[in-house]
């Protein structure tokens, strides 16, 4: 900067005028500045318009009647209560077997894994674990599920799938959490004489719990939305369930094939014709907007969890 | 933190147990960190026990096309993918292969750039409740599901192509990229703005002190000593666009074909295991195929992953040196 030849009146003038080369400099900033914040805006407005699009056109089909009845007609008609249930079971059972699994992983990992090649290795599979294709999942289901384990095409196979494609969300979610409980508080609990084990259940589990908890309302909204896992493994077109009565709360048993609102909407929107546009769009608009609620409920979670922390 | 965890492991179960316990504690305690002990260990192994069984049940259904039966020769260089063939079923991946790629390529293309950019942007640019906004709508679009991706395009997208391009069908790989660019930009934009955080604030101050402007900054000095981090993500997003399979298959059009232009109908490999597993014979020929395409996928993936893994652990082992 020093180097750029200025007149003797002009640096009497000010000083601290910005020399060509700085104004160039300042002008580039600008610009980068700009070029950066646009492409952040390109990412941004397709959610945006997105959202407003599904509704708008959705708008129509939404309401009471159509979340509860039940698709009529080959499904030309009617409402999305059964895949909606069928995502409800499916969610759950996935939960029950990939959350105790995926939390005690995550607890081996941060507070019993020493920093060895073999700890790396793990680290290796839980990363590959979440980079395999859904569709390859699939056919890990189809080979080990169903047909190894004869479960059969069900709700059972379809769940144990989703498990496995879903567990490295709550094993790398977990471990965060526990990482961020200060070293101290186990020390000081290891002082007392307890074991390792007393520790993480006294101590480092109350203490890291809402974060766990965090990681896993994300793998209910992953396992929610995902169509290629249950595919082939239990999910189908069409199940005739109840209309009426407790029974329409529970169609399907652990070895029934079962329907699934992201399957509903690929089959209505690609097997099916006769649809009409607003049936097509309400489902989507429910199975987005279930996802979405459930991740900001996440991210909600989350917030409070820093402002409420108090290490 | 090492040697207070060995130490530990030696108290375990010994006389570190309150004396004044009732003599049941005594012998549950430690019985109970016993059982907590193997119970975790086998839970914590579980990752790499089920991507050896991903591998072993995938292998196990594709072993009998694809140790004998398969024409190998064909199945890498033949662009024809004709299963249901009744003269002679061609099972040829080329055309699929190059399918996945010019749809990956095409979405990296457009989510390299624009990701890295917002990464900067979030990262360099922008503070307090801007930057919290924004990393939350990149996390929300993370977590449209992968079907309402392929509804999206097939409803919205695919018409508006027709109209402004005047292509004979709107799900083509034009399509099917822009919508895997969407679909893999998060990621890029998580894990590069991670790798951007990493990078020391002295470095920022040492520059700026300097008298460099931001973007001199950004340019100059972040670029190259985030650089690993910055591949990894990109790494990490090809991973990504290459498993996607609904939306691909609902954006793409599915015809088996190598691709001229940026109009042409294509097929993934993704997209063909998901479209005709449901149609074939259970221990067929055609059957067994789909799971040799789907070893080829778990293949793919799990060295672009393994490189970006190394990539990543290869910068950690830098700082620390």
């Amino acid at each position: 900067m020093a180097s750029e030849p200025e007149t003797p009146a002009a640096a009497a003038a000010n000083q601290f005028a910005a020399t060509p080369l700085e104004q160039w400099k300042i002008v580039k900033e600008t610009i980068a500045k700009t070029v950066f914040l646009a492409m952040t805006l390109v990412l941004v407005a397709p959610l945006v318009g997105i959202l407003a699009i599904l509704l708008v056109k959705a708008w129509p089909a939404l309401s009471l009647a159509f979340v509860l009845e039940n698709p009529k007609h080959y499904m030309t008609q009617g409402g999305i209560w059964a895949p909606l249930v069928g995502t409800f079971f499916l969610v759950l059972g996935s939960l029950l077997a990939a959350a105790p699994v995926g939390v005690l992983a995550g607890v081996y990992l941060n507070e019993y894994a020493r920093d060895n090649w073999f700890t790396r290795i793990i680290n290796l599979a839980v990363v590959n674990l979440a980079g395999v294709p859904s569709i390859v999942h699939a056919l890990f289901g189809v080979g080990a599920f169903v047909l190894a384990a004869n479960m059969g095409r069900s709700l059972m196979a379809a769940c144990c799938t989703l498990a496995v494609m879903t567990l490295p969300v709550i094993i790398t979610s977990t471990r965060e959490a526990l990482a961020s409980v200060p070293m101290s508080f186990r020390e000081a609990c290891w002082n007392l004489g307890a074991t390792r084990w007393q520790t993480i259940r006294t101590i480092v589990l109350p203490n890291s719990i809402s974060g766990i908890l965090t990681g896993v309302i994300l793998q209910v909204s992953r396992a929610a939305g995902e169509t290629a896992p249950i595919l082939f493994t239990g999910a189908v077109f069409f199940v005739p369930v109840a209309d009426h009565g407790w029974e329409s709360f529970f169609p399907y048993g652990p070895g029934d094939r079962c329907m699934a609102l992201s399957m509903h909407l690929f089959t209505l929107v690609t097997q099916v014709s006769g649809v009409s546009d607003e049936t097509q769009y309400g489902t989507a608009v429910v199975l987005i907007g279930l996802v979405l609620v459930v991740n900001s409920l996440s991210i909600g979670l989350r917030g409070y969890l820093r402002s409420q922390k108090r290490w | 933190m090492e040697d207070s965890r060995r130490e530990r492991d030696g108290a375990e179960g010994g006389a570190g147990q309150a004396d004044s316990a009732p003599w049941l504690c005594r012998f549950l305690g430690p019985a109970e960190s016993m059982v907590a002990g193997v119970v975790v260990r086998l839970c914590g192994y579980s990752a790499i026990l089920f991507v050896f069984a991903i591998l072993f049940f995938v292998l196990r259904e594709a072993a009998p096309m694809l140790f004998g039966g398969m024409d190998l020769v064909e199945f890498i260089s033949s662009p024809d993918w004709r299963p249901s063939s009744e003269v002679r079923p061609q099972y040829g991946i080329l055309a699929l292969l190059v399918g996945t790629l010019s749809v990956t390529g095409l979405a990296m293309a457009l989510a390299v750039p624009l990701g890295l950019g917002a990464a900067v942007y979030i990262s360099e640019f922008c503070t307090g409740k801007v930057k919290e906004t924004l990393k939350i709508v990149i996390e929300l679009l993370a977590a449209i599901p992968s079907v309402v991706w392929g509804f999206i395009s097939y409803m919205v997208l695919a018409p508006l192509i027709v109209d402004l391009t005047g292509a004979p069908v709107g799900v083509n790989l034009l399509n099917g990229g822009a919508v895997l660019a969407l679909m893999s930009v998060p990621i890029i934009v998580s894990v590069g703005e991670d790798a951007l955080k990493a990078v020391p604030d002295s470095y920022r101050e040492a520059a700026l002190s300097l008298g460099a402007s931001r973007w001199e900054v950004v340019y100059r000095v972040l670029f190259p000593a985030a650089k690993n981090g910055l591949l990894a993500a990109v790494l990490l997003g090809v991973g990504r666009a290459i498993g996607e399979t609904m939306a691909v298959l609902m954006a793409t059009g599915h015809a088996v074909q190598i691709p001229r232009g940026l109009l042409d109908p294509i097929c993934t490999l993704t997209a063909t295991i998901a479209a005709e597993l449901g149609e074939t014979v259970y221990g067929g020929p055609h059957y067994r195929m789909l799971f040799v395409i789907g070893l080829v996928l778990f293949t793919i993936t799990f060295f672009v992953n393994l490189i970006a893994d190394i990539v990543v652990k290869g910068i950690r082992n830098g700082q620390r040196a």
